[in-house]
């Protein structure tokens, strides 16, 4: 009875404790979908499977990564999947056309820093909305794409680059390996540095933080820079997997990093939001997505199921001004 | 001559202030009323009570001797009372026509937008009062002056009766001014009655029947404008108060080569040109009516806004100050006038507020930062300036305005600066905390040596804190004051242009 009754205590503080994580809403529905899809399908929790999801989350999630600093900012990346497939398609050209695979895989990474970075410096210096130049950065970067592949896949890649898509390392998949290794990276750098507190503050009020002296233009420029890198490694990732560079790779992926880091508890106004938070609203994502493939539902069904999650997780978390006497 | 509007006993509180203390007016038909006060008197809050914006604790509000009752600004529209805001409420794509007539244009039968009829309308009305504007341009496209002439037509196009200018030529050059007022004589002739706020006594003096002045909430006297002069309604405006909040001046302050020293500092091309110098361990008084100059002069001086040209010598150095970056590493920082929106990041803790520009100073193995260090020296600055705040963690929009005020000055003294500009620092800010301020700011010029520039628009405060002012008009500084020159009468002479 005493022995119960601690234990139902600790449990409740635990259960508390865990409810102030900004990322608490999506963290129960990634458990409760989790939970669900357990007990409905006989092959969802089975090591090939649950693999299967975390090859499918990692290049989302590591796309999100970027798109959370930029939604920090209170900006937005719409050109995540247009980079990922341009930076996809010249690695792929690269090693094809005989260049060893590590120098192909740092043009393609290099590519992606420079194309971010690009959006960096008209968002920061010239003063326009991230949105335009963002949008008109994934046309451009689709369009050389297609023009670079001519509209075909490139294949005939280097054997061993299949390590980064479809290897596996002590039987933990690569890719799941490599999205660890970036959020622990993004984990620290948002909350251990200078730089990641300045980009907490650049999104939590620009003119102020601009005023008091931190260099905002500075922060805003890097973000993307960074965006456009992680892009680039997703890139790597799927074009591995694929064994092939696909020009139309990684349409509307975009939406799925915003769901991702919206899910995660991040404001688009900028300043609120983590890291963790987006990692579970990417892996809610991906349970969902492949849950509801074992469970046989229609996929058109499922994007409609999709918008619902997210609009009811939003509504939830979004704080309701409170009325005024 | 008939009473068109009557104020009886009106009386407001704010948390904290009584901002208007059993308030009478009247204002007749054909009439044009001043209001005069300082910044604070309660100018503006009458206005609103006027214009239903805010609701009076007390006291009644008649029209043509019948009361009213406002709930809200379209009420008092629907009475016949206009305001012309000093920020215009205009949409600023729409032409003239579409302004006037914004949410109640004419229909044709089909239920679309007549557009005939309305600019036939809107130029009968324009033409009644011989206003003379482009009619299809975005109002955006035109002056000042020509933006507030659309917004007294649209007030008198809702049968305005009482129109009440908020400092209406505080944006407009003298030949603009001029227009103005003859409209508003037209529309006295027609028997309009209209209150005018300025600041500016020889427009008042120009085109008032009747001045009444309030000070401190409290309502000082009326009287027609020919029985008045500028040297009684100065003496009427400032008043004689005795408060002793202010810490006491050094006695020689010793003022030998200055810290900071600006010269000919242009904003445009055109602008005035500025010079100043600064010593270390003095509070410099930035004085001057709202608008004339100061808050921009300093933005300019740090490097927030571009200017046309400056030449900065700080600590004996040329430097460039080329953004609020720049400043800070050199040691200037700007504690901005709009605590909210420039100042802080309200949605933040108060220790990432105060530690927000100066993570550098805690830095372990060279790239990441101790927190245990970062929160022992945010918890030695909340105590030194005294924030009251349940914790370092608590959001700064949970705190009163002088505690949010005491947090962005803490957020200085966490950086190694020579010189802090304050503008406004004690706006919206209570008695006590006003206190607190200012002894914060004489601690940080004496005992930490800083040289400080305090932008105000309160002459209390500017003669109780400030060992040196300048007065600024126009965006000039028209005078250097410094012992028994700074009183409220010779500043505020300076700062209307009568000296």
């Amino acid at each position: 009875m005493t022995n119960s009754s601690v234990s139902n205590g600790s449990f409740k503080d635990t259960f508390k404790k865990l409810s102030t994580l900004p990322f608490f809403l999506p963290l129960v529905g990634f458990v409760l979908v989790f939970i669900i899809m357990v007990a409905v399908t006989d092959n969802f929790l089975t090591y090939s499977n649950l693999s299967n999801i975390g090859r499918q989350v990692s290049i989302n999630a590591i796309i999100a990564v970027g798109m959370t600093f930029a939604i920090l900012t209170g900006g937005i990346d719409l050109a995540v999947g247009s980079v990922m497939a341009l930076s996809g398609t010249i690695m792929a050209g690269l090693m094809a056309g005989g260049i060893p695979m590590s120098a192909a895989i740092l043009v393609g990474l290099a590519l992606g820093l420079v194309l971010g970075g690009i959006n960096g410096a008209l968002i920061a210096y010239a003063k326009m909305p991230p949105f335009i130049v963002t949008l008109a950065m994934m046309t451009i970067a689709r369009g050389l794409a297609l023009i670079y592949t001519g509209g075909y896949p490139i294949a005939g890649l280097d054997q061993a680059f299949a390590f980064f898509g479809r290897g596996d390392v002590f039987g933990i998949e690569t890719p799941i390996i490599i999205t660890i290794i970036i959020y622990v990276i993004a984990y620290i750098v948002l909350n251990h540095t200078p730089f990641g507190r300045h980009v907490y503050a650049t999104g939590g009020n620009y003119e102020a933080s601009r005023l008091s002296g931190i260099k905002v233009n500075r922060i805003l420029f890097l973000i993307y820079a960074i965006s456009g890198l992680t892009s680039a490694l997703a890139g790597v990732i799927i074009t591995s997997r694929l064994m092939s560079g696909q020009p139309n790779a990684g349409v509307a992926f975009e939406m799925d990093a915003i769901a991702a880091v919206v899910l995660g508890g991040a404001a688009m106004s900028g300043g609120k939001g983590t890291i963790i938070g987006t990692l579970v609203g990417a892996l809610l994502l991906g349970v969902l997505n492949n849950g509801l493939n074992l469970i046989g539902i229609n996929p058109y069904v499922q994007n409609v199921i999709k918008g619902i999650i997210i609009l009811i997780a939003v509504y939830v978390s979004t704080e309701k001004k409170k009325a005024r006497s | 001559m008939g009473k068109l509007l009557e104020l009886q006993g009106i009386s407001k509180s704010f948390p904290g202030v009584k901002a208007l203390d059993n308030i009478s007016l009247t204002l007749e038909e054909g009439e044009i009323h001043a209001l005069l006060g300082e910044n604070g008197a309660g100018k503006s809050t009458l206005m609103k009570i006027m214009c239903g914006i805010y609701s009076n604790d007390e006291g009644k509000i008649l029209i043509r001797g019948k009361e009213v009752k406002f709930g809200n600004y379209m009420d008092a529209i629907h009475h016949g009372i206009g305001i012309i805001f000093q920020e215009f409420s205009l949409i600023p794509y729409l032409n003239a026509v579409e302004n006037i007539f914004l949410n109640r244009e004419p229909r044709n039968k089909l239920g679309f937008i007549d557009f005939a009829t309305m600019r036939k309308e809107a130029s009968a009305l324009l033409d009644k009062l011989d206003i003379k504007i482009p009619l299809d341009v975005p109002v955006n496209e035109l002056s000042v002056a020509e933006q507030q002439f659309i917004e007294i037509v649209k007030a008198l196009s809702l049968n305005a009766k009482i129109l009440v200018l908020d400092e209406p030529t505080a944006t407009l050059t003298p030949r603009e001014a001029e227009r103005l007022f003859r409209i508003m004589r037209d529309l006295k002739a027609h028997g309009v009655g209209m209150f005018f706020i300025s600041h500016h006594l020889e427009e008042i003096f120009q085109i008032c029947d009747t001045i009444s002045v309030l000070r401190d909430g409290q309502y000082i006297g009326s009287m027609p404008v020919k029985d008045s002069n500028v040297d009684q309604l100065v003496e009427m405006m400032v008043g004689r108060k005795v408060e002793n909040t202010y810490p006491p001046k050094p006695a020689n302050l010793l003022r030998d080569t200055p810290i900071l020293e600006v010269k000919e500092l242009k904003r445009f091309k055109d602008s005035a040109s500025n010079s100043f110098k600064l010593y270390k361990g003095e509070i410099l008084g930035f004085a001057g009516l709202v608008g004339s100059g100061r808050t921009e002069l300093a933005r300019a001086l740090i490097g927030a806004d571009p200017v046309y040209s400056k030449d900065v010598v700080l600590d004996g150095k040329s430097e460039k100050l080329s953004s609020p970056d720049v400043s800070l590493a050199k040691g200037i920082g700007l504690l901005p006038e709009d605590r909210k929106a420039e100042g802080l990041i309200l949605s933040f803790s108060v220790q990432t507020n105060i530690s927000m520009n100066n993570y550098n100073k805690w830095l372990k193995a060279k790239y990441f930062i101790d927190d245990r260090k970062e929160q022992e020296d945010v918890k030695t600055i909340v105590k030194q300036v005294r924030v009251k705040t349940p914790s370092e963690k608590t959001i700064v929009s949970n705190l009163s305005g002088g505690n949010q005020q005491k947090v962005v000055i803490g957020r200085w003294l966490n950086n190694d600066c020579k010189v802090l500009i304050f503008d406004e620092p004690t706006r919206g800010i209570d008695v006590g905390a006003k206190a607190e301020i200012y002894e914060l700011m004489r601690k940080l010029a004496a005992e930490h040596g800083l040289a400080i520039i305090m932008i105000s628009s309160e002459l209390p405060e500017i003669i109780g804190v400030c060992d040196r002012v300048e007065v600024f008009r126009e965006g000039n500084i028209v005078a250097d004051l410094t012992g028994d020159d700074i009183n409220s009468n010779t500043i505020m002479l300076y700062e209307t242009g009568n000296k």
